[in-house]
């Protein structure tokens, strides 16, 4: 035994010899961090690694299978689904850790930001993390074109659509991400390429600048109010809070790290036994156009926020605002590079934390339920409740048969039941007379459209009829103001 | 290899003398550049081909007139001119063919102008709805309603011996808006 020990020895000191492992090990995982850096704040960044570590794992793993060709990819899907043995597991993981990772890359970005990490001296460890951040969801937008169903198909018609209102070159812009005229085959070459090569190879790059950063000029001390950062002093602060209470990042500072990344691969485990993979959807087939195209839960604020923008500013906000919330992270540690760290003396950074999540968690709320979409189904297929059709003449049901057939329903819902971008129209009757019942029917208006041209006079006699007659027990009907003492006309 | 470090400040104190080394450097340094841009240029070009080449329109029949009658828009679909043999389904380009009367015709692109999401048809309230943002268009492809910026694309069209033809083959977008 003592001999297999004293040659394992041996073996050892000669690698260590060769490649200098003791030292490479001293400089990195060995590495002084403040013993306050040694917190559950702290845990994000090496869990966001992990995330990507197992994406890198799990994508190779998918890549044995997965063919990236137009005409092949849904197939080796449902195959990756379906029939490979743990293709499903191997699918799920990948996706969950794609949420995983963007997730807690932002709950890494909101630490970092609130604790004043991106300031002095440590503006390139920011600027990395930027666009690690961006080429995250370059990978997830790739991602989801891999999975090369109904949404992806529709999804790249998106971006092409976007691409398309680049002033002067939209043309060549969309004809380059498409890698040609039409979404086709060498489109989904193109972002395979990117999936697994460039952004992945980039990731590892900036990944490693990102932990050199870290190296050079320490993790950031976690911040206390009243402490701040002067270009003039802070260094030599630094190095006498390392000197007083430095401990090695490994084995001092990791266990809290270590206690995260088991609780992240559960995490992701747990999610992707209980939910499964996401999709395949129905199949990249242009031509079946019965569908809902909507994007992977990263996107869905964009979504949103395409559908809510007035007109005029949609180019400008779909093309600048990137460019905009791209100069402005960039430029954060220069104008913002000194002064408190401590997010308990920094009002404006909770308010721009708070902002922002809460405008991305409502847009991605309005962009999950789509108030704005027409129900596209609602005609055939949504009830009238029974209290808004008994006790109704027959011009008024013959109304409510044109309402339905004439898809009013997809935008208009009655009883709460139907589309919402228009009105709810279960008390339209006591918001409008006849008159402007059949104006709004005839010449639309208010982003509706007009009816006049497809609707006969006795239809739309019938359709306001029933409408006017839509209002809750004990209300009047709406009566036109400029007639005074007058009844409402019936 | 030992001798490197003296060298630079050599050099400095008498930069007119050109030593074989220096040379060398210089010739290194120019060679590579060239090689370089003998690489570099051609895969510039292979990777922005795409961006470069010019889109050309092609003639596609969407079969014999017959199939659409007259006062209705119907749905159709064409092969991609373009198309590779592993595009598999998403060579097939599906559009809204609407015969006014006897010759005269509307073809629609399926995209949306607003942002490219398929169009709905409904025959009965004669409205193209879109599922994505709530774009609505009238039947002639003009714009009815929600946040589409102009009407639907419309592919230039032509009937020669009772057969529909478009000019075709380019993803209809803002900036292309020749169909």
């Amino acid at each position: 035994m003592k001999k297999v020990i004293h040659a394992a020895r041996g073996v050892f000191l000669w690698a260590d010899d060769r490649l200098h492992l003791t030292k490479l090990w001293e400089s990195t995982a060995g590495h002084h961090v403040p013993q306050s850096a040694g917190s559950w704040f702290y845990v994000f960044g090496s869990a966001t690694l992990l995330c990507f570590m197992i994406q890198l794992i799990t994508g190779i793993m998918l890549a044995l299978v997965y063919v990236p060709s137009a005409a092949e990819a849904y197939a080796s899907l449902e195959y990756l689904t379906y029939e490979q043995n743990l293709g499903w597991f191997l699918r799920a993981v990948h996706y969950w850790g794609s949420n995983f990772m963007v997730g807690i890359m932002l709950l890494h970005m909101t630490q970092v930001y609130l604790f004043g990490a991106y300031k002095y001296p440590r503006e390139i460890t920011w600027i990395s993390g930027v666009i690690l951040m961006v080429l995250t969801l370059g990978l997830a937008f790739t991602g989801q074109v891999m999975r090369f169903d109904e949404d992806a198909y529709w999804g790249l018609g998106i971006g092409a659509a976007i691409m398309g209102r680049v002033p002067f070159m939209g043309e060549q812009m969309v004809n380059f991400m498409l890698g040609g005229p039409i979404i086709a085959s060498e489109t989904l070459s193109r972002f395979f390429a990117l999936h697994v090569f460039v952004l992945p190879g980039s990731v590892l790059a900036i990944v490693s600048l990102h932990l050199r950063m870290v190296l050079t000029k320490g993790i950031n001390e976690y911040p206390q109010p009243g402490m701040v950062v002067r270009r003039e002093t802070y260094d030599k602060e630094y190095a006498a809070i390392l000197k007083k209470e430095g401990v090695p990042f490994f084995p001092k500072a990791i266990s809290k790290d270590l206690v995260a990344a088991a609780i992240v691969i559960f995490g992701i485990l747990a999610c992707a036994v209980y939910f499964g993979p996401k999709g395949p959807f129905g199949p990249p087939d242009p031509v079946q156009i019965d569908t809902l195209p909507r994007p992977d839960f990263y996107f869905m604020w964009i979504f949103a926020v395409a559908a809510l923008m007035p007109e005029w500013m949609e180019t400008i906000a779909l093309l600048g605002g990137p460019v905009i919330i791209g100069l402005v992270l960039f430029a954060l540690p220069f104008f913002n590079g000194t002064g408190e760290k401590s997010w308990r003396r920094r009002p404006v950074a909770v308010l721009v934390v708070i902002l922002t999540y809460l405008s991305l968690g409502l847009l991605t709320y309005l962009g999950q339920s789509s108030p704005w979409s027409p129900a596209m189904d609602a005609w055939k297929g949504d009830l009238t409740p029974k209290e808004f059709l008994i006790g109704r003449t027959p011009l008024e049901l013959k109304g409510s048969i044109i309402m339905q057939s004439m898809q009013c329903r997809n935008c208009h819902a009655i009883g709460g039941i139907g589309g919402r971008r228009g009105p709810d129209l279960s008390d339209v009757g006591a918001r409008l007379t006849k008159d402007q019942l059949i104006r709004q029917v005839i010449q639309g208006g208010g982003n509706m459209p007009a009816y006049g041209d497809n609707l006969s006079p006795d239809e739309v006699e019938a359709l306001v009829a029933f409408m006017y007659s839509l209002r809750p027990p004990g209300i009047t009907p709406a009566r036109d103001a400029t007639l005074p003492g007058r009844a409402p006309m019936e | 290899m030992n001798e490197e470090p003296q060298k630079p400040c050599a050099c400095q104190d008498a930069p007119k003398k050109t030593t074989r080394r220096d040379f060398l450097l210089g010739a290194g340094f120019g060679l590579n550049v060239i090689a370089g841009a003998m690489i570099g240029v051609p895969l510039l070009g292979y990777v922005l081909s795409s961006f470069f080449k010019p889109n050309v329109l092609e003639r596609i029949s969407l079969g014999p007139v017959d199939q659409f009658p007259e006062g209705q828009t119907r749905f159709a679909s064409y092969r991609n001119p373009t198309h590779r043999t592993w595009d598999g389904m998403t060579a097939d380009i599906p559009v809204w063919v609407r015969r006014i009367e006897g010759e005269k015709f509307q073809v629609f692109a399926i995209n949306c102008t607003h942002l490219g999401c398929p169009v709905r048809w409904f025959e009965e309230s004669k409205l193209f709805m879109c599922p994505c943002h709530g774009g609505a268009f009238y039947e002639d492809g003009e714009h009815a309603a929600g946040p589409p910026p102009r009407g639907l694309y419309t592919y230039e069209v032509k009937v020669e011996n009772g057969e529909l033809f478009v000019m075709g083959g380019v993803l209809p977008n803002l900036s292309n808006q020749k169909i």
